[in-house]
């Protein structure tokens, strides 16, 4: 207690600084005010002369270009198997019953009937609507990537549980890595690979690889040390410990790593085709470049289907337990649903060759509901436009500009001050130092002003997400049905495109700053609702007990226990909230903005390696400025509340 | 039986003539990109298909429309149909400079870019399309942001259109606002339509907008060679950008410089591709108004107009 009370004390004196440096900011030397010249590095030289470095003179080019060309023959094979590219081995393209069933069957053996439903009819659907070429051309990329990335990670995650210095190492680049925004990625695998397929799926790995990583860790570090006792009994080598004890005890954590590799691979899906990825991300773009909205919402239907179905599949497979059964003697009723599977696949196969639509379902003879949703994004925006106009004229003048114009006022020096006082209230001088370094190096980036638009962007983005996610959290946290229904809402609006979003918002709200915090607001309030909902659910029924009899009030109960009790979770929301509204304000460079997402779909534009990777460092440590911060508040809290 | 024999006759003949017809080229397949605007995706299909029928193997893959240059100039991909002036000008020069790729024909259309405005506008504001008298409307086209100046909605600022340079040249009553991206600056019609509110925005010929919203440019003073580089060319003789963008810009094929040796006779048959501004406006309205897929679009394309590209074949 004593040493929070000496940091309040210090954080109070450092608060009083910045204070005080904003009160005579009209008497202070313009150093600091904004970061001199002499402060400001040219990192982004320093980075592409690395970069040239390794590319011509290392000729790290010429490694890379093999694993592309590698990478790109798997490609080859299942563009083929999917939808007939014209490649060894020649056989595709598979009919699209044959996958349906497939599905079918594979939800069927993993969980039952609902997921063989959802599955299967994730399928026909895509057919139906006439996606399957596009969707088979996205799945081929990805069929390849999510392979590609559980192995790397599991063999990096084994390295780092083997060697702790390695993990020392990794530790950093993972934290980065998750943190920089996604088209900072992009460029590098640029001018290494280049454009095309194999590029969105080396980027798709690149992206998909860090939570595999991370989960291997945990699982290897969670084995109990019995069963290698066992295994050590039973003359087990050390391979054999590792690949018949260690990995299977640790099973559950890798599978959910697999499972966040493949839905981060559909995150992935529209962003890749930035860099040459085909398929429906692609198709995407190109449908909103031509204003059809009811046609991307149908592609973005289909995107959040496939990572629903895939999700599932791999979650039920995760969670399955080996079975230690007796198997029946027969051969036919042991591999029942295998001969099942296969006489359905020969079946669609048969079908598939009589009847061409079910090879393949043209876009002349598909289904398709964009009429309706064209039809009602019309009325709809015929009908609140009254509403958003006064609301964007109020946003404007009594909110978004003040705040702008105060935070670009504000000297650097003050910011500094302040986030070092913070930084000294919540974790003493360590954080008040991690802190300062983070902010000090982005003011010596260059990037100063167009980093606090961004950071502008995302206060009050994350603000009005608390504003509303808030309430909506407590809400629905009070039966389970409606959780379960909330939850299910919040997963589409994540999985849903992004890029979808930014469409209907110009529409109602215009190129304007209005309509890109709308657009990160939908993102950033998931998190928050998702956690206040989780957290309040798993408050421990005793404490609930104990209040009611003592008497509380609904209300004292959410207010003095609940809500207590649910914090650490909630700031958990907090955090990955501040994180989702980083990567939201980048992509919302494509309504118009002036803050470090705009520079950085420049930097792709002209393929900057070192402005991008810059910029991208620049967003990625506010993003672990904030990580820190909450991650520390919420342990001090843990620690209070004895959890 | 019979019906068999002749087909296995005429799958030998074609296979025969087939190779007569393209004996030199290569059989590597010929790559063409793509991108994301639909006369560019139908007019590469056309070509493509063309190619395809007399023996070539093709390829297409989807690229950066500014990247795409290197990418033709290294031989990644093999040409580029829609070389606008305007917009990928700077691209093509810097590339051309570099070597590996040069202008292998020329669209028989004009490109022009400039401040646009719907029909709706003009009725707002019927003076238009003088520029004078769109800066006395500024007030029509003023939003929260841009206080009592008109706001005049710019393409992405990495497109370098110099449009605030212009304002200021023209001391216009007007502010820029840069969207981020060609979907932001329909989305903004697209929603300016359902309300007429008077806009203007950057735009483009040949374009999908001018069918979906019938509209004009704005008449700025003429442009003149070295208006955006002397000040005393132009209007006001101490201003640079006093003018108007040109509106006449070119429309050029470019094809990477191998591709004259590995493939002749499909480089002599880009090389006799020339379209016009209709018939590329034709392709855009298929996909963008008509709801075609591009495929479907080309092969409509080549239906109703065999004329034109078996020409290209002689």
């Amino acid at each position: 207690m004593a040493a929070t009370a000496r940091h309040a004390t210090t954080a109070r004196l450092i608060l009083a600084l910045a204070v005080g440096l904003v009160l005579v900011k009209s008497l202070l030397p313009a150093g600091l005010i904004r970061p001199p010249e002499w402060l400001v590095m040219p990192f982004a030289d320093w980075i592409n002369g690395v970069f040239y470095f390794l590319q011509n003179d290392l000729g790290l080019m010429t490694l890379t270009r093999a694993f592309s060309d590698v990478v790109e023959w798997l490609l080859d094979v299942t563009a083929n198997l999917l939808y007939g590219k014209n490649r060894w081995p020649n056989l595709g393209p598979i009919p699209w019953g044959v996958i349906a069933v497939t599905a079918f069957m594979a939800g069927y053996a993993l969980k039952g009937w609902r997921l063989a439903a959802l599955s299967g009819g994730t399928f026909v659907w895509i057919a139906l609507m006439g996606q399957w070429q596009w969707a088979m051309e996205t799945l081929s990329v990805i069929v390849v990537a999510a392979p590609f990335s559980v192995t790397l990670g599991l063999v990096l995650g084994v390295l780092a549980w083997r060697s702790a210095s390695f993990e020392r190492v990794l530790n950093p680049i993972l934290n980065i890595a998750q943190s920089l925004p996604h088209f900072a990625y992009m460029i590098p695998v640029v001018v290494f690979i280049g454009v095309g397929p194999k590029a969105g799926a080396i980027v798709t790995i690149i992206f998909s690889v860090p939570p595999m990583i991370r989960m291997t860790l945990l699982g290897l570090k969670k084995v109990p040390e019995e069963v290698i006792e066992a295994g050590k009994m039973s003359g087990a080598t050390r391979w054999q410990l590792l690949t018949r004890a260690r990995i299977p005890t640790a099973r559950a954590e890798i599978l959910i790593g697999v499972n966040q590799v493949i839905m981060q691979c559909l995150a992935m899906v529209v962003l890749a085709s930035f860099i040459g990825m085909p398929g429906l991300g692609q198709k995407l773009l190109q449908l909103l470049q031509a204003l059809k909205i009811g046609l991307s919402v149908e592609i973005g239907v289909t995107i959040v289907l496939l990572a629903v179905t895939l999700d599932r599949l791999s979650k039920a497979w995760a969670l399955r337990l080996p079975e230690h059964g007796h198997p029946s003697p027969l051969w036919l009723q042991r591999h029942r649903l295998l001969v099942i599977w296969l006489a359905l696949c020969a079946l669609a196969f048969a079908l598939a060759h009589f009847f061409p639509c079910f090879l393949e379902v043209e876009r002349k003879q598909a289904l398709s509901v964009a009429k309706p949703i064209d039809a009602l994004m019309d009325q709809v925006i015929r009908l609140i436009a009254p509403v958003t106009a006064w609301l964007r004229w109020f946003l404007i003048t009594w909110v978004l500009i003040p705040m702008r114009d105060a935070y670009l006022w504000l000297p650097f020096t003050a910011v500094l001050s302040l986030l070092a006082a913070i930084g000294w209230a919540i974790g003493g001088l360590r954080s008040a130092a991690i802190c300062v370094a983070y902010f000090g190096l982005i003011a010596m980036s260059g990037w100063w002003d167009r980093a606090m638009i961004t950071v502008y962007m995302v206060t009050i983005s994350v603000a009005l997400a608390a504003l509303i996610g808030l309430p909506l959290g407590i809400w629905a946290a009070r039966n389970t049905t409606r959780a379960a229904r909330v939850l299910l809402v919040c997963d589409t609006a994540q999985t849903f495109p992004s890029f979808i979003y930014l469409i209907p918002v110009i529409m109602l709200f215009g190129v304007n700053d209005v309509a890109v915090v709308a657009a990160v607001v939908v993102f950033a309030a998931v998190p928050i609702v998702r956690y206040t909902v989780e957290g309040l659910q798993n408050v421990p029924p005793e404490l609930i007990e104990a209040a009611n009899m003592s008497g509380a009030t609904r209300r004292q109960l959410l207010w003095h226990v609940r809500l207590p009790m649910a914090l650490p979770t909630m700031l958990v929301g907090a955090n990955q909230s501040v994180m989702f509204s980083l990567f939201m304000v980048i992509i919302a460079a494509f309504i118009g903005t002036q803050d470090l997402g705009q520079e950085m779909q420049r930097a792709l534009s002209s393929t900057d390696v070192g402005k991008g990777l810059v910029l991208g460092l620049a967003v990625a440590f506010m993003g672990l400025m904030t990580d820190h911060l909450i991650l520390r508040w919420s342990e001090g809290r843990k620690r209070t509340l004895g959890i | 039986m019979k019906s068999v024999k002749m087909m296995l006759t005429s799958a030998a003949a074609l296979a025969l003539l087939a190779p007569g017809v393209r004996a030199q080229d290569s059989t590597d397949p010929i790559t063409i990109p793509l991108h994301n605007w639909s006369s560019q995706i139908v007019m590469s299909h056309v070509v493509g298909n063309v190619l395809a029928s007399a023996g070539n193997t093709v390829e297409y893959v989807t690229t950066d429309s500014q990247a795409v240059y290197e990418s033709v100039r290294l031989g990644d991909v093999t040409m580029e149909l829609e070389v606008w002036e305007g917009a990928f000008g700077a691209s093509f020069d810097a590339a051309v400079a570099k070597g590996g790729i040069h202008a292998a024909g020329n669209h028989n259309a004009v490109t022009r870019e400039d401040w646009w405005y719907p029909m709706w506008t003009k009725e707002a504001c019927p003076g238009l399309p003088d520029w004078k008298a769109l800066n006395d409307c500024a007030a029509l086209f003023a939003t929260p942001e841009t206080g009592d100046k008109g706001r005049f909605l710019g393409g992405p600022v990495d497109w370098l259109k110099h449009d605030a340079e212009k304002v200021e040249a023209l001391a216009m009553n007007f502010t820029v606002v840069n969207a981020g991206s060609a979907a932001a600056i329909w989305a903004e019609l697209g929603a300016a339509e359902k309300t007429k509110t008077p806009i203007v925005v950057f735009n483009w010929t040949p374009n999908f907008a001018e069918a979906v919203w019938p509209g004009e440019f704005v008449e700025f003073p003429t442009w003149e060679a070295g208006c955006n580089t002397d000040p005393a060319v132009g209007m006001f003789p101490d201003k640079i950008y006093d003018c108007g963008n040109p509106a006449n810009g070119y429309l050029k094929i470019a094809a990477w410089d191998g591709m004259k040796d590995k493939w002749p006779a499909a480089y002599a048959t880009i090389s006799k591709v020339s379209l016009t501004n209709a018939q590329i406006a034709e392709m855009a309205k298929l996909v963008d108004i008509d709801g075609m897929e591009p495929e479907d679009a080309a092969t409509a394309w080549m239906d109703a107009n065999p004329d034109v590209w078996k020409a290209w074949l002689n």
